[in-house]
């Protein structure tokens, strides 16, 4: 299922399935904290099966950022197995709310392919709002491609924020792969391009493009996206490109409007769910989910270089549901 | 994308109509939309949940039957509550101290510490005439220090140099020393962003501040987040001694409901937003404005407050009385509304103040204009005082003398008769309230020029 060259593919994943776990588990246990407010303590709890519990339940999903919509549509569906009998326990009934919530999220596990069929370098924007996590998830990526066997340029596209550069800069070195750089105040576009030509030059496989923070709402960096997205089509238009949204995970329900409007200037093909070692539970992308239906690719789990998952319907789930 | 506060309490507020106070039962429905609509602008449940409490105890009692409809006087008591709890204006960094006064930055990643550290000694420098030197003990992040580097240089602001490779606590150390002999007036220090459920960053921060012993330290949160800035604001607020809240990237569309979350946890003023990427782009905290946009209202609130100013309470409780004792709306009730409508400068002003009024044809605007409402006003005028309560008696040759005086043609004077007979009807069945709903829906329809029942809910 996945376009990796290398056959040891699977067993990648099995690893970083366990490590998700580890890895919020090791979160969990630093804190006391019990992830996602103690649904599992609910669950396992005495309380009926009425409609008080059903509330409970409404809170604890809220807190997570579900957001009302995808919160109603969870408690609707548990609420009416309920009335129709099916659910007579606490074991049944954490099963349900497991299978209601992982059937929203299974539609948008759909890993990042590199497509083999198409001319080189396979591209992927990374665009998000200030401080989501562009940056450091373009260095994560050019090391989770690497160990794929993939060769890895970066492309400096953010020329706006101070020490932007550098920062990408320290990424490159870290994996040892070529940035392509300008100066402070370059034109973003102009850059991706010329990165794009020294890639297709070296034969590199990926291109993996940073670009600027920017709000949503403000107009003339949208349209400056779209021109860098132009220039990507205008170099070779067969290109494969992924344009990524890069979202924190603490984001609430502001992130809806994130994903519109950077979906309505270049299209969205992918979402990286950052900072995920927090106490944030990310719960926004059920409602992403319900409502744009975009991909969820990875996951961001920390400030290191192999702090990146894939991202697994069954395990966020379970890392949501999972009680002390 | 979200409904307005205002909107989904008038959707409900049908129970509360016709009901002269609020009561412990009668607010239920309206607590509900309160709560959904806090939950939406991303304001923290328990945070809400007190919020809600303090609200219903205030409403309880209150008279909603002023002129206001009933939904406008929950959305006041919301807006004043949160506006309270917000705090003051409260822009005064410290510089009651052994010189320098130290200022440290404290939050999660990329909450916006660094860019914060330039806006703030732009700030200080320019507004408060201070010699500000700015350090970076954030060794961790790629070039963090080299960030804050430039951003000092385009400030012109002195920049102490850190290393990567340095103990941060040995970086606080040194620029103390430094600031000392070298008589800065400020020391404002930028921090790695961290955690809160980090122990050694946590740790870490508390040395810190240990060291540093600022008299002012910040804690910087993004506007966008969501649920868990309780969590991540009790956190560094049992870590450290905060004393206030600077909430960043406030130039989007987020709601921030997690600037009500943080400073109702901590206890702390919010004392400066950013509201943009630029080190101008950074002012002071607005607690009204910032309760309009937790509500999403727009100017709806100002509106409010204007009309509670320019209507004539007296007349409007002497009107709402009359017609609870089932005394009809005359036309001198009309011709009231009609002055206090241009009072407000009109529909036009009225419209602009509303959220989602942009959906409208173009053309109702102009159409709706004070020229309107002189016209109407002034053909009541040219009637009888007989003819304004007994309209009935307005027969063919009354309406042309009516016209003549008032300049108008004899189907205006029909339009205004047959619109008044409307009204009266609305006015009977609502005694005297028309939510906002209807009142939007009302103009939809008027692209004809002419003003349609349930237009005038004032
Ligand atoms: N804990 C944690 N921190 C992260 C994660 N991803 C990124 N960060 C941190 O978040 C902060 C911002 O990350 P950047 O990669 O600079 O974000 P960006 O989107 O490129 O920011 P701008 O370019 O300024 O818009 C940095 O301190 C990162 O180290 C993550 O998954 N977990
Ligand atoms: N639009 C907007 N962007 C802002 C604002 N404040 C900061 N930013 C941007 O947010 C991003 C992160 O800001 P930083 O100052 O690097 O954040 P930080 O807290 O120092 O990040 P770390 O050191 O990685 O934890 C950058 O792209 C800033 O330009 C603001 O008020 N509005
Ligand atoms: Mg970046
Ligand atoms: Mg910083």
């Amino acid at each position: 299922m996945f376009g990796f060259k290398k056959p040891e593919t699977s067993q990648q994943q099995t690893v970083d399935r366990i490590n998700i776990f580890s890895s919020l588990k090791t979160g969990l246990s630093k804190t006391q904290a019990k992830l996602f407010g103690g649904v599992g303590d609910l669950l396992l709890g005495k309380k009926k099966l009425d409609t008080t519990f059903l509330d409970d339940l409404e809170e604890r999903l809220l807190v997570a950022d579900l957001g009302i919509h995808a919160t109603t549509e969870i408690i609707d569906a548990l609420h009416s197995s309920i009335k129709r009998n099916e659910i007579s326990d606490h074991d049944l009934l954490r099963e349900t709310l497991n299978t209601v919530m992982t059937s929203i999220l299974d539609p948008v596990q759909q890993p990042l392919t590199v497509p083999a069929d198409k001319p080189g370098p396979f591209v992927i924007l990374l665009t998000g709002v200030n401080g989501a996590g562009k940056t450091t998830t373009a260095g994560k990526l050019a090391s989770h491609f690497i160990n794929q066997g993939y060769s890895v340029m970066l492309a400096a596209g953010d020329t706006f924020r101070a020490a932007a550069i550098e920062q990408l800069q320290i990424w490159g070195e870290r994996n040892n792969v070529p940035v392509v750089a300008q100066h402070m105040g370059a034109d973003a576009a102009a850059v991706i391009f010329d990165a794009l030509h020294s890639a297709r030059a070296n034969n590199i496989d990926i291109l993996i493009a940073d670009t600027a923070g920017r709000l949503h709402t403000q107009d003339n960096l949208m349209d400056e996206l779209k021109k860098i997205h132009r220039a990507i089509g205008k170099f070779d238009d067969a290109l494969a490109v992924e344009n990524i949204l890069v979202l924190d995970a603490a984001t609430g329900q502001n992130a809806l409007s994130q994903t519109k409007q950077f979906n309505d200037a270049i299209g969205i093909d992918g979402i990286v769910l950052t900072k995920l070692d927090g106490t944030a539970k990310g719960g926004i992308i059920f409602a992403l989910a319900l409502e744009t239906g975009i991909p969820v690719r990875f996951i961001g789990v920390g400030e290191q270089l192999d702090d990146l998952y894939i991202f697994n319907s069954t395990d966020f789930v379970d890392a949501l549901l999972e009680y002390q | 994308m979200f409904d307005t506060l205002s909107e989904r309490l008038s959707r409900t507020i049908k129970d509360l109509r016709g009901q002269g106070r609020l009561t412990e039962k009668n607010i239920e429905s309206a607590m509900r939309e309160v709560r959904m609509a806090l939950l939406e602008a991303d304001v923290a449940l328990p945070v809400v949940r007190d919020f809600i409490e303090h609200v219903r105890q205030r409403a309880i009692g209150e008279e909603v039957m002023t002129s206001l409809t009933p939904g406008q006087a929950v959305v006041k008591i919301v807006e004043e509550k949160l506006i309270s709890l917000m705090g003051e204006v409260n822009t005064s960094i410290n510089f009651n101290t052994q010189p320098p006064a130290v200022i440290m930055m404290a939050g999660l990643q990329g909450a916006g510490k660094t860019t914060t550290v330039g806006k703030l000694a732009r700030y200080l420098k320019e507004k408060e005439k201070k010699k500000i030197l700015v350090v970076s003990c954030d060794v961790y992040r790629p070039a963090a220090i080299e960030q804050l580097k430039v951003l000092a240089n385009e400030i012109d602001v002195e920049f102490y140099p850190s290393e990567k490779n340095q103990d941060p606590i040995n970086i606080a150390k040194q620029v103390l020393d430094y600031a000392r002999k070298q008589n800065f007036d400020g020391l404002l220090v930028d921090t790695a962003g961290r955690l809160h459920i980090d122990d050694e960053m946590m740790e870490e921060i508390k040395r810190l501040h240990d060291v540093l012993t600022p008299s002012d330290t910040l804690f910087v949160v993004d506007s966008m987040m969501g649920q868990d800035a309780v969590n991540a604001a009790r956190a560094f607020d049992e870590a450290l001694p905060l004393t206030g809240i600077v909430l960043t990237k406030t130039d989007g569309d987020a709601r921030g409901g997690a600037a009500l979350s943080v400073r109702h946890v901590t206890g702390k003023p919010i004392m400066f937003i950013g509201t943009g990427e630029k080190t101008s782009e950074f002012t002071a905290f607005h607690p009204e404005r910032m309760a309009s946009r937790i509500l999403g209202m727009g100017d709806v609130l100002s509106l409010i407050e204007e009309v509670q100013e320019k209507t004539d309470i007296k007349k409007a409780e002497k009107l709402a009385k009359k017609l609870k004792k089932g005394k009809r709306f005359s036309l001198e009730d009309f011709r009231d509304q009609l002055q206090q409508m241009r009072g407000m400068g009109g529909m036009s002003s009225i419209m602009d103040k509303l959220p989602g009024m942009g959906g409208l044809p173009a053309n109702v605007n102009t159409q709706v204009g004070d020229k309107q409402f002189i016209k109407l006003e002034s053909i009541i005028n040219s009637m009888t005082t007989h003819e304004r309560r007994m309209p009935a008696v307005i027969n063919g040759s009354r309406k042309r003398r009516i016209a003549a005086g008032s300049g108008t043609q004899i189907q205006d004077v029909n339009r205004l008769l047959k619109q008044f007979k409307q009204m009266q009807k609305m006015m009977k069945k609502l005694s005297g309230k028309g939510g906002m709903k209807k009142m939007m829906r009302g103009l939809g329809g008027m692209g004809d020029g002419g003003m349609p029942p349930g237009s005038m809910p004032f």
